[in-house]
């Protein structure tokens, strides 16, 4: 049953056009970027670049298909959460909004089946909306740019990744990314329970997103204590891979901050679904 | 003898200090066409969402099929087929595929065959692929017939089946819902505001107002106990009414009609005595119905 019920979900999912606005929003912007850096790739890799270029001599080709997906990595990922809380923060309101719940939950499947129908189905859909980021980063870059070693500047300074040693890497990013954009999945899923039309728990979700990250940024000591337990503080901990060497314990804290959201926000999903009335 | 398949007793539930519903007792026999009666606001609707569990009762018990819906909803549930308040489906699927999606919540054969057949069942037939947004009110309804008979349920209960729909809708509904009892042999129970929907499909009844059973049992029962206001069409009034001078509520409103207030018992005995009276007897038309036995109950 939770499995024919899934597909049920996903089912809707694949037929509503809003579904289709996020492939359609990244295509768009990876294309743009793609196209930018073709047209004007080389001034802005010597832009990056001039601060090292008194001390290091660079050889090769810099600008290549690896650079442009850790910066379209870099770019987009900050905007993926809205396109992912637009059809997850959808799932429950939704159907309040449209009537259908009611039908729903007068069937002979636990109201929990059809919470984690809905949730599987959005995490489904989030990885596919991930996955498409990555190939159109990762396949479409290295098809325009090449293969090549990979420059990174971070906090640390810069670092050179080869060419050879860059596939796992782009792995586990997107393995810690798709975790991240899990956690904001959940999370909308969570308000949808609360809400009875669709606009509420994307907009909430939207919110508490940048309240989480203001607060995260703010260099002030009050915060200090709660910042490493934000989830927003560790949305950004697929750039790990791209340290050397590899900080495992950060990745691990990140990851272990990121399954607590996860299971927080479900469980108060779960919880506030089985009891709530349906009134709509 | 009977059994119940539903048995609800002193059902209540409130909203913080709202009492929607107070004190509600029913209880459905197996093929039973039973009508839930009550005024906007009297706790109808309330009380089928806390049948199919969409509502929590604050206190009380409802058992489906012998089960608690409580402690076993989905045992309880797979046997209903249901339609709460107005058919509400996924606008941009086919017909096929929202009742494809219900189907299978339900543990039903949602084989093209099977799901054409109740398309077909409910007049959709040739409109299998079209998108539920083009539906007219009337057509979602039987859409949604369609949805409650897929599983094959034993029970199907109906929020409302009539509401907003135009008179040939009505009796399109109302002959499906007949069908559905006299085909099929299921067990309906509906709610409805037009109460001769219920007196015309009914063989038992509940009236509930201001959240509380206020008497339950058989349609003909319930009618047979209060007095019609009847009307007599006769070849001449004034000697009718010197024939019956034995009732007390009679009077003429023409020459060929005059009107009496009697039990429906009564009216064999009063057509036998114009009759020996010599009086032809064209028309006997009875005024009272249950739509005043209902505004005399909810107006107590």
């Amino acid at each position: 049953m939770f499995l024919k019920n899934t597909y049920n979900e996903f089912i809707k999912i694949a037929a509503k056009p809003r579904s289709y606005i996020s492939i359609a929003a990244i295509t768009v912007l990876v294309g743009i970027i793609l196209f930018a850096m073709k047209i004007d790739g080389p001034a802005y890799i010597s832009f990056i670049t001039a601060s090292f270029e008194q001390t290091l001599n660079f050889e090769g080709k810099i600008m290549n298909g690896n650079l442009m997906a850790f910066i379209i990595l870099q770019m987009l990922i900050v905007q993926i959460p809205l396109l992912v809380a637009l059809v997850t923060g959808d799932l429950i309101s939704g159907e309040a909004a449209m009537g259908t719940i009611r039908m729903l939950l007068s069937k002979p499947i636990s109201r929990t089946k059809v919470l984690l129908s809905k949730y599987t189905a959005g995490l489904l859909y989030t990885f596919f909306i991930l996955l498409w980021m990555g190939f159109m980063a990762v396949i479409v870059g290295r098809w325009l740019f090449g293969d090549g070693d990979l420059m990174v500047l971070n906090s640390d300074g810069l670092v050179i990744i080869p060419a050879n040693d860059i596939a796992w890497r782009f792995i586990g990013g997107f393995m810690i990314a798709f975790l991240a954009l899990a956690t904001v999945a959940t999370l909308s899923i969570m308000l949808s329970c609360f809400s009875d039309n669709s606009i509420g728990p994307i907009v909430s979700t939207m919110s508490v997103i940048i309240l989480f990250t203001i607060i995260g940024t703010l260099d002030v000591p009050v915060f200090d204590n709660i910042r490493p337990f934000l989830f927003t503080t560790h949305m950004a901990a697929w750039r790990s891979f791209f340290d050397n060497p590899l900080p495992i314990q950060a990745i691990k804290e990140s990851v272990i901050i990121l399954f607590a959201h996860i299971g927080i926000f479900l469980s108060i999903a779960i919880y506030h679904f089985n009891k709530k009335d349906i009134l709509s | 003898m009977e059994s119940s398949i539903i048995s609800i007793s002193h059902l209540a539930k409130n909203y913080g200090s709202f009492q929607a519903v107070k004190d509600v007792n029913i209880t459905v026999n197996k093929g039973d066409v039973y009508g839930i009666l009550g005024p906007n606001g009297a706790g109808k609707s309330t009380t089928i969402r806390c049948m199919l569990s969409l509502i929590n009762a604050s206190a009380g018990s409802i058992s489906l099929f012998g089960h608690d819906i409580k402690t076993h909803r989905k045992e309880a549930l797979s046997k209903i087929g249901c339609i709460v308040e107005k058919p509400d489906f996924y606008k941009y699927l086919s017909a096929e595929t929202n009742l494809a999606i219900f189907g299978r919540m339900a543990g039903a054969d949602v084989s093209k065959k099977n799901l054409h057949k109740m398309l077909s069942f409910v007049g959709l037939e040739g409109r299998e692929k079209d998108k539920v947004n083009g539906f007219s009110h009337g057509m979602k309804q039987r859409l949604g017939i369609a949805q409650t008979l897929l599983h094959n349920p034993d029970l199907i209960i109906l929020d409302e089946p009539t509401t907003g729909l135009d008179p040939q809708g009505i009796i399109d509904i109302r002959n499906l819902i007949l069908n559905l009892k006299n085909e099929f042999q299921k067990t309906i129970v509906l709610s409805s505001h037009i109460l001769s929907e219920i007196e015309l499909i009914a063989n038992r009844m509940v009236i509930i107002n201001k959240g509380i059973t206020v008497v339950e049992g058989s349609v003909q029962a319930l009618l047979n106990q209060e007095e019609l206001l009847v009307l007599f069409e006769v070849t001449d009034s004034k000697a009718a009414v010197n024939s019956l001078t034995t009732y007390k509520n009679i009077h003429i409103i023409d020459p060929h009609h005059f009107e009496i207030t009697i039990s429906k018992n009564e009216i064999p005995e009063c057509i036998t005595r114009l009759q020996k009276a010599d009086i032809l007897v064209y028309g006997v038309e009875t005024k009272r119905k249950l739509e005043d036995y209902f505004l005399k109950l909810t107006k107590a």
